[in-house]
Formats: structure tokens, C-alpha cells, sequence
């Protein structure tokens, strides 16, 4: 069975006998212990291998290396073989050896180059992003002159799969900020006796900004990220080359249909959102603030002018279009490996959301100097 | 000779599909055993029976003397360390360099130096064909075919006793095919392999395999050597080695 390594020094003559295996498991604690001897006064070198019944390659390249190391110290280096095929397989192993160069270092970067690479990357991003921009707009109005192009169909699925399916998370989602928002401003207003102007609140809060915006982030957290990963895929097994190839422009087929859906149905998913939130409210103040729907009812037709309810309406296309385009770019950005399907999806849901609440701000300033 | 492979009467079913209905085979040590067919006869399905990827139906397989579907998570580790397996694109792992990907085995299973893995990673490129300069790249950065020598680079990276081969040499040059087949032939006579593979391959067929078994209609319709071959009365054998020679 196994058998520690002998090494043998006497006066100039080192005579290794290696155990039965000289194999990957072995070799690293023959190579501590080869260290350890004292190898300046050697001139010859004895490699036994006469026990050795297993020797891998693993095994060879160590007994190379020795070979190696010792003649350049001019030892006088002999390798007793038991039998041909050890030999073969040093032979195969030297052949192999000589012919490749050392392999080269893995590169290192250092702070600064890391930072530029970096920013000129997120530079290049931007660029490359305006040009799809510009690409989206010619391929669009080359696609909006005739009618006929509009690819009903795929809309329609798209309508589906991101919108018609999201109903039901949309609902809840905005249900529970209605909740939440109306609970925790319920104890402030009770405070100051002002409870009915909890409807105020609610209507105008919700109609301008939380509607539109929690829609928003479901949409791009569901529909952006599915946008990005499937096109991702689609771009790693040569799908958006084959479509090319055989004439379909995947603007026309997978890009317009999505923005165009969403750039429908997001209106729609926020005035749902409405319902659902102001209704969530409605149902808190009734039961801590003590003011039932109707009274609820009459207060809001009074008090909520129906440009709020615009207003939130109206930022919804422009959502989707973010969302929309932010998740296909970054599918189209996707690389021929595995691993950047998840990152560009990842990308995508943090960019469309920060691209919302952007777009959020800059509608806030602009209706708040028009005065609406 | 020492048997490697042992299959008896396996059965696979995909849902109501029947895939193999009552298969033998059996490889020998040192062999180069092919499994041919026509597509989608299940021979890459075996393949994956083999090495544990997927479930039989009923049947026993016994790879290296142990049955693989009674087999425990211990003996299965040790089992894996015996064999290497190349997918028909390489499967590398395409967070890490090729270097990496054919030093992962080593550094996980062995208690070996970063100088002495280093040493190995670069034998195995040397031994595959591939250069040392394309050690630091990335997978998405090679070619199909370099794909393919990286992943036999790994899959041999433990010396494994037993290879598997998935259409090795589909998608590459027919220079490097043929340099391939060589390789196999070398490192049978090398290293003792026993190999198991799936291809398509013609040339390679005649040049490397000792043993081949045609499944065809759920069965294997033929085992044996490529000689007496021609003389089967099989639609696939007819057409497929018919084509040449």
C-alpha cells in the first residue's frame, strides 16, 4: 500500500524513492518535503520510481519540474523507470512542456485605471443608449406612415403579458398604499380635529403622485426586467441575428410592439391604481376617522378637481416609455455570455426606476410653474 | 478485461415518451466505445444516465462498479472525481478565464501549490493545442472550437480514468477534428482513458472508436466493432455508412 517517499542524501548523491502513487493527491506533501532537504552540495540526483504504480500526469509535470530545477544547478539528474509507460507519460509531458510559454499573469489594475475605465464605459453607455434612441425614433416613423406595419398582434400580446397580468398585483399593491398612507396620516389629522381633510389628502396624493408611481415601479420591477432578460436570451442564441438575416427588423418585431403596449396600458394600470388606493382609503378613514363612504364620496367630488386626476394620467405614457425602452436597450446590450442576461437585467430595473423618478421631478416643476 | 460500464435493460421515460426501452451495453477498460443513432434516439439521454444528470426509468447502470442509481452523495463525489465529462460546447464557466475554469477542479479537490496547479493548467493547454497566451480569457472571447479544447482541458484536469465526449468533434475545423481524434488516440495510449463518446463524425468514428453500439428504435440494434458493421440489416447503418468508403 502507500508508502512515505524515501530520500536518501549521501555525501553528494540524493536519491529520491518515490511511494506507489505519484498522483494530484499526493504530490503536495512530497513537494514540502523535498524542500525541506538540504540540496546545495548535490551533484546527482536519483529519481526512483521503482514502487510507483500510479503516476498521472499531475505526477509527471512534478518530476519535470524537479528535473528541470536541479539541472540548472548542474546536478546530475537520473530517472529510473519502472516500465515504458511512465516514461510515455513524462515524454508526453516534456513534449508538452517545452512547446508552451509560461503562462502569462492575470492583469492587475490599479485604482485609477479602474475609475477611468470605468467612467469612460458609463460614457460610452450614454452614447451607445442615444443612438438606440435614434434608432427607435427613424424606425418609428418609418413604421407610424403606414398603418399596416403596426404589428397588431404582437401588441396585443404584449398588452397581455405586461399588463393584463400585472392587474392583479397593481390592485393590491396600490390597495395597501391607500392603507397605509390614510392609517399613518389618520393619528396626525385626528390630532387637530381636521379628519375630514383626509380626503383631500388622499385624493391629491395619490391621483398626482403615488398612483402613478407605484404602477410605475411594479411595471418596471415585472415588465421591464422580463423585456430585458427575454431579448437578452433571445440575443445569446443568435435569434435577433436569424430575424435579421431573414429581413424582419426586430425594432419592428420586438422592440415597437412592447413600447407601444405599455405606452397603452399604462394609463390605464394607473387609473386602476386610482381606484384601488383611493378605495384602500376610503376604508381606513371610514373605520378609524368615523367619516362613511358617502360623506367620503361628497367630500371628494367637492374638494379634488378632476385635473388631478389628469395629471397623473398623463405622466403614464412617458413612464412607459422609459421603462419600456430601458429594459430593451438593455437587453440588446446583452453580451454573448450567461452572465450578463443577469446583470443587464438587474441594470435595467434600477435605471427605469431611476429614469422615472427623474421624469417624476421634472413634470412636479414643470406643473407646478404652469400652475395646474 | 475490466469492465467499466455496465448498462442492463435500462429504461427512460420522458412523460409518456418512451425513450430507451431495454438497453445493454457494456464498455471495456481502455476502450473507445461510441454511441451512434439517429437524432433523437437518446444517446446524449444515456450519456446523461451515465453520468448522473438524469434518472432511469428501471434498469441498472454500473459505472466503475458502482450502481448509479443506488448510489449514495459520498460514493457519487468520489465517482465524480473518476471521470471528466466534455459537453458538446464546452459548458465552461463563463465568469472565469479558461485558466481558471481548468484550475477550479484542482484547486477544489487537491491540496496542491498555486506553482504546481499553474504547472498542470499549463500542460493541460499545451496538451489540448491551445496557446498560453489564451489563458486569461474569458469564454465569451474564444471560439467554438477553442471552446471545446478548453473544455477538454478541464475535463482532463484530474487525469480522470473514464472521459465522456458529446459530439467532440462537431463544430470544429476538419484540421482540428483530426488533431482531435489523434489527441483521444494519444492520451488512450498515454494515460489509459477509457472513453465514451457521442458523434456524428465519420472520419472520427473510423479513426478512434474500438467498439460502437447503434441505438435505434428504442434498442441497441448493434453492438460490436466497426468491421462487421455494414452488414447490419439497419436503415440508419445503411444510410450513415453507406455516405463513404
Amino acid at each position: 500500500m502507500y508508502k512515505e517517499v524515501d530520500i536518501n542524501l549521501q555525501n553528494d548523491t540524493l536519491r529520491i524513492k518515490f511511494p506507489t502513487e505519484l498522483t494530484l493527491y499526493t504530490i503536495s506533501s512530497l513537494e514540502k518535503k523535498i524542500a525541506e532537504t538540504q540540496k546545495n552540495i548535490i551533484t546527482k540526483l536519483f529519481l526512483d520510481l521503482d514502487s510507483v504504480d500510479f503516476l498521472d500526469t499531475a505526477g509527471a509535470i512534478f518530476l519535470h519540474n524537479l528535473k528541470e530545477d536541479f539541472s540548472k544547478k548542474d546536478v546530475d539528474v537520473t530517472i529510473l523507470f519502472r516500465d515504458d509507460s511512465q516514461q510515455a507519460t513524462l515524454d508526453l509531458v516534456e513534449k508538452n512542456m517545452h512547446k508552451s510559454a509560461a503562462l502569462p499573469k492575470s492583469p492587475e489594475h490599479n485604482i485609477l485605471r479602474v475609475i477611468g475605465e470605468s467612467t469612460y464605459k458609463s460614457y460610452q453607455g450614454f452614447i451607445s443608449f442615444l443612438s438606440f434612441f435614434g434608432e427607435l425614433f427613424s424606425s418609428k416613423l418609418r413604421y407610424i406612415i403606414s398603418l399596416k406595419n403596426i404589428r397588431f398582434k404582437e401588441i396585443a400580446f404584449e398588452i397581455n403579458e405586461s399588463a393584463i397580468k400585472a392587474i392583479g398585483i397593481i390592485a393590491l399593491t396600490s390597495f395597501l398604499i391607500g392603507v397605509v398612507v390614510a392609517y399613518q396620516s389618520a393619528y396626525q389629522l385626528k390630532l387637530y380635529g381636521a379628519n375630514i381633510f383626509i380626503v383631500d389628502m388622499l385624493g391629491i396624493s395619490i391621483f398626482r403622485e403615488l398612483a402613478p408611481l407605484i404602477t410605475a415601479i411594479v411595471i418596471a420591477g415585472r415588465s421591464g426586467s422580463a423585456y430585458a432578460a427575454q431579448i437578452g436570451a433571445m440575443k445569446i442564441t443568435q435569434e435577433l441575428d436569424a430575424m435579421k438575416t431573414m429581413g424582419f427588423e426586430p425594432f419592428a418585431f420586438l422592440v415597437l410592439p412592447r413600447i407601444i403596449a405599455l405606452i397603452i396600458t399604462m394609463p390605464l394600470l394607473i387609473f386602476l391604481a386610482d381606484i384601488m388606493g383611493i378605495f384602500g382609503g376610503m376604508i381606513v378613514s371610514h373605520i378609524d376617522l368615523h367619516i362613511t363612504p358617502s360623506l367620503f364620496m361628497e367630500r371628494f367630488r367637492e374638494v379634488v378637481a378632476v385635473k388631478h386626476l389628469y395629471v397623473g394620467l398623463v405622466k403614464g405614457p412617458f413612464f412607459a416609455f422609459l421603462i419600456a425602452t430601458i429594459g430593451i436597450y438593455r437587453g440588446l446590450m446583452v453580451k454573448d455570455d450567461t452572465q450578463s442576461i443577469g446583470f443587464n437585467t438587474t441594470k435595467s430595473v434600477v435605471e427605469s426606476i431611476f429614469a422615472v423618478i427623474v421624469c417624476d421631478a421634472l413634470f412636479s416643476i414643470a406643473f407646478t410653474n404652469l400652475g395646474i | 478485461m475490466q469492465q467499466i460500464i455496465e448498462v442492463r435493460d435500462v429504461h427512460t421515460v420522458f412523460g409518456e415518451k418512451v425513450v430507451h426501452n431495454g438497453l445493454n451495453l457494456s464498455v471495456n477498460e481502455g476502450e473507445i466505445y461510441g454511441l451512434l443513432g439517429p437524432s433523437g434516439c437518446g444517446k446524449t439521454t444515456l450519456m446523461r444516465e451515465m453520468v448522473l444528470l438524469q434518472q432511469i426509468a428501471s434498469g441498472s447502470i454500473r459505472v466503475l462498479g458502482k450502481d448509479v442509481s443506488k448510489i449514495n452523495e459520498d460514493e457519487a463525489q468520489a465517482l465524480r472525481r473518476q471521470w471528466g465529462v466534455l459537453f458538446q460546447f464546452g459548458a465552461l464557466f463563463s465568469s472565469l478565464t479558461l485558466k481558471e475554469n481548468i484550475a477550479l477542479p484542482l484547486i477544489e479537490y487537491t491540496s496542491l501549490s498555486q506553482k504546481m496547479i499553474d504547472e498542470i493548467v499549463r500542460f493541460k493547454i499545451a496538451l489540448v493545442g491551445l496557446k498560453a497566451e489564451d489563458a486569461n480569457l474569458y469564454p465569451s472571447e474564444i471560439s467554438g472550437g477553442m471552446k471545446k479544447k478548453a473544455g477538454l482541458a478541464r475535463a482532463l484536469a484530474m487525469d480522470p480514468k473514464l472521459l465522456f465526449l458529446d459530439e467532440p468533434t462537431s463544430g470544429l475545423d476538419p484540421i482540428s477534428a483530426r488533431e482531435f481524434d489523434r489527441l483521444i488516440l494519444q492520451l488512450r495510449e498515454m494515460l489509459g482513458l477509457t472513453i465514451v463518446m457521442v458523434s456524428h463524425d465519420l472520419d472520427s468514428i473510423y479513426a478512434t472508436l474500438d467498439k460502437v453500439a447503434i441505438i435505434e428504435n428504442k434498442k441497441i440494434a448493434y453492438e460490436g466493432s466497426l468491421d462487421a458493421i455494414k452488414s447490419l440489416q439497419s436503415d440508419f447503418v445503411q444510410n450513415f455508412f453507406g455516405m463513404k468508403r
